[in-house]
């Protein structure tokens, strides 16, 4: 963009912000950031004609520009709507906008199965973090709710229709990532699902980014289901050369085992755009089938390092970033020497030595067992087995 | 007898035909337009006729063409939408059975003032017999030199298509209809950008209801000045009202907007007053969607004027204590209909209908009519009535398009003057069951 052109400037909740003309509301907030960035469960920046859909991102639109300071009537989508020079909105100032939002969110849950115990989503869902923020204890929808059978598309994706809140991001991947779209929306109105035309497997090579960009979970990666919870996973950032697609990826990690695979988020949950080698062009790193699906093994890839999580969520409660030091008194309890794992507390008390063969030991292990000091307790085996 | 502009010669024998059309004077506002007028000349007549959208939202047609957006090379399309399916809505069916040629007169007058040369019919799946006469006066019109290249020698070309519908009432909406018209799931759009700028294929495009663009013809006939004579105000000349329910003449009655709601209801011109001697209980002036009135307000304003059948008198009050005009449907309800019953009849259409786009409209509508279904059985709570006007309240201005609105405003307005009579199902549930109707307590003693 050349450096003539004109800002606009666009005051939201208070704080003016400057940004280029065709900037959408939602992301002159996503500028500014924190708890003024509204809310968006179908909007995604990377795909194109996403948006509109959920209404989270209603606000309040006081001021429409410095020409024509009229204010909107109507609450708007602010990810859908652009910024005009001058431009007052309120979002978490106005009263209204928290009233349909905690609206929207009650709508959205009454058929939401809330089977988060269950779900593989649970930790890194947004609709999780929107209920949190917005939801109300209990329901007042006092009637079935509506259920799917869960489906198979392809070997490597699992659909639960049940919990799908209908954001249309995986049929824009569809459209505009893959060569054929074989899935969208079949039947209208609050029967309406995700299929593909008629219950066919989806097979193509970035197929599994629906995974990635389903703020739900209604899209899951086969491979991964019921393997682990999110918040027990280690993420790593790291790479390797693959032919189809940028190769960065984030590896979820369990001890040395891959979990699973998915694309690199930015802190709004979108993917991160990369520069390409080539062609110099910046590209949303989506990522290939294969990278997700088959290359998990540590030895397949290049580790970077940790990955830095800055959202909102369970999972990121900042607890990848470094480790938490435990407080001073383990540190006393162990000499003044810092324990670098939970594991050298007991090591502390003996329960996990491997010196103490407890093979050997005839009848349950007891307290006596362990009760000696670390010094002697190669004696302490000694003498057991002298015994017997 | 009051003036009529469109259905004048509607009911002269075979008028559907092209040569019985053409002796009644058809297409003579075409030989104006195209021979003595500029399209610009055209719009400006539409202007200076103060002629309002018939499909509901009443937004003036002069003003909506000169918005459309004319960039070089890009081509303009005019879409005529046909897609009648709001309940108690049918003047178009009428209009284009019976007179059909009018409208094609109406597409060639209006796609030349818009510099349109490709214009389309979208009409809705269910009227397939109106497809076939459509197409039979396109052809005739084609046959007759006022259709195809070159029209009169003026140079302007013109093509019209007819294209039916599936049966979906979003695509009345004017961006779903215009993403149907091109092979898509019928979803609307989010405006901006207004089909003014990016409609029909990314092009400049206008779309109008089927009775404006008939109305074009005798504004190019007899100038727009004539045209905005008729009427009061705002509301200028004749309007198409379908009328229906518990009345003793239901049909499409042309009028001009001068007379009263009353005389309306109950003069032998128009509905011939309340079938089987019942009393008014409440009406929805203009289809499905708008808010119904209980008798007292709908002939009488909050204010105590008499309110008359135009845009200004039947929205005067807001939605507090009035209504709108909408498209014209005209539904009567007398004194044994039950309101609630009528109210989950509407609610159930909305959530069938709903596309399920966006989540207000789509969660919400559902839940409304399960809410409508128990209270009209007999099982509701009283909280449920306070938490049906919830529930309104928050889809109401929420959703991408107004059919979120369409489904909210009943809902509200029959809680907001008919709240006893939920009450009443509430407290007698094995009442409410086996008589299905209210409490009648709204009919005014009125002129029989």
């Amino acid at each position: 963009m050349s450096e003539e052109t004109k800002l606009f400037k666009v005051t939201i909740d208070n704080i003016t912000v400057e940004v280029p003309p065709g900037t959408t509301i939602l992301e002159a907030a996503r500028k500014i950031g924190g708890d003024v960035a509204p809310p968006a469960m179908c909007f995604y920046s990377k795909l194109e004609g996403s948006g509109g859909k959920c209404r989270t991102c209603l606000v309040e639109v006081a001021q429409g520009s410095e020409k024509d300071p009229r204010p909107m009537p109507k609450l708007m989508a602010s990810c859908r709507t652009t910024v005009m020079d001058g431009m007052v909105v309120k979002n978490i100032t106005s009263e209204r906008v928290i009233e349909a939002r905690n609206g929207v969110v009650e709508i959205l849950l009454i058929n939401h199965p809330l089977d988060c115990p269950i779900c593989d989503q649970a930790g890194e869902c947004d609709l999780q973090d929107l209920s949190y923020g917005h939801g109300t204890e209990g329901t007042r929808f006092e009637f079935p709710k509506r259920v799917f059978e869960k489906e198979d598309i392809g070997p490597l994706i699992q659909l639960h229709m049940t919990r799908c809140i209908l954001c249309y991001r995986c049929t824009y991947v569809a459209d505009q990532l893959t060569d054929k779209r074989v899935h969208g929306i079949l039947d209208r109105g609050e029967r309406a699902e995700i299929s593909t035309y008629i219950s066919k497997a989806i097979d193509n090579d970035f197929s599994g980014n629906m995974i990635d960009v389903c703020p739900v979970g209604a899209l899951t990666d086969k491979t991964f289901r019921f393997k682990n919870r999110v918040w027990f996973t280690k993420p790593v950032d790291a790479h390797r050369d693959c032919d189809k697609c940028c190769g960065k990826v984030v590896l979820w990690n369990r001890g040395d085992e891959v979990m699973r695979v998915t694309t690199r988020d930015d802190e709004w949950g979108e993917v991160q755009s990369f520069v390409d080698e080539k062609t110099g062009e910046k590209k949303p790193g989506w990522i290939c089938n294969t990278c997700r699906f088959e290359k998990k093994k540590v030895a397949d890839w290049v580790i970077e390092g940790e990955t830095n999580i800055k959202r909102h969520s369970v999972i990121a409660q900042n607890k990848y970033q470094k480790l938490v030091v435990p407080k001073d008194t383990i540190t006393e309890v162990m000499d003044g020497r810092p324990p670098k794992l939970l594991m050298d507390i007991h090591d502390e008390s003996d329960v996990n030595d491997p010196a103490i063969d407890l093979s050997l030991i005839n009848g349950p292990a007891t307290s006596k067992t362990f009760n000696n000091t670390s010094k002697d307790k190669k004696e302490t085996t000694k003498k057991i087995t002298e015994q017997e | 007898m009051a003036k009529k502009l469109l259905l004048e010669k509607a009911h002269i024998e075979n008028i559907r035909l092209y040569d019985v059309y053409r002796r009644e004077g058809g297409y003579r506002s075409v030989e104006k337009a195209l021979k003595k007028m500029t399209p610009d000349e055209v719009t400006e007549e539409v202007k200076k006729s103060g002629l309002r959208g018939r499909g509901g939202a009443g937004f003036p047609t002069g003003l909506k063409w000169s918005f459309l957006a004319k960039p070089e090379g890009v081509p303009r399309y005019l879409v005529v939408n046909a897609d009648e399916s709001e309940p108690g809505t049918f003047k178009d069916r009428y209009l284009m059975e019976f007179i059909p040629h009018l409208l094609i007169e109406g597409m060639i007058c209006s796609s030349f003032a818009l510099g349109a040369n490709r214009s389309y019919i979208y009409i809705r799946g269910e009227y397939a017999w109106i497809v076939d006469i459509l197409e039979q006066a396109i052809t005739e019109a084609k046959n007759n030199g006022w259709l195809g290249k070159n029209i009169l020698g003026s140079g302007y070309d013109l093509e019209i298509f007819v294209h039916p519908g599936a049966g979906a009432y979003i695509c009345g909406e004017e961006t779903a209809l215009l993403e149907s018209l091109e092979g898509k799931r019928g979803n609307p759009r989010i405006k901006p950008p207004f089909p003014a700028v990016k409609g029909l294929w990314d092009c400049p495009t206008v779309v109008n209801n089927v009775e404006t663009i008939a109305a074009v013809v005798p504004i190019v006939n007899d100038s727009g000045d004539a045209y905005a004579k008729i009427g009061i105000g705002k509301s200028t000349g004749t309007k198409l009202i379908s009328a229906c329910g518990n009345i003793n003449k239901p049909g499409v009655f042309e009028i001009d907007m001068t007379i009263s709601v009353e005389e309306f209801i109950y003069s032998d011109e128009y509905c011939g007053g309340i079938a089987n001697g019942r009393k008014l209980k409440a009406c929805i002036p203009g289809g499905s969607s708008v808010p119904i009135l209980p008798a007292n307000l709908l002939l009488k304003t909050a204010k105590g004027e008499q309110r008359m059948m135009t845009y200004e008198s039947l929205s005067d009050g807001g939605f507090q204590t009035g209504s709108m005009m909408g498209s014209g449907g005209f539904i009567v309800l007398d004194d044994r209909q039950c309101v609630v019953r009528h109210t989950y009849t509407l609610a159930r259409f909305y959530r069938h209908e709903s596309c399920g786009q966006c989540s207000p409209c789509r969660e919400g509508t559902g839940w409304m009519e399960r809410i409508l279904l128990n209270i009209e059985n007999g099982k509701g709570k009283m909280k449920d009535i306070d938490l049906l006007w919830d529930i309104q309240g928050k889809i109401e201005g929420n959703t991408i398009c107004p059919l979120g609105d369409a489904a909210a405003w009943p809902v509200a307005a029959a809680i907001r003057h008919f709240r006893d009579e939920f009450e009443w199902h509430v407290t007698n549930p094995e009442d409410c069951l086996k008589r299905n109707y209210g409490l009648a307590n709204y009919a005014d003693a009125l002129p029989a």
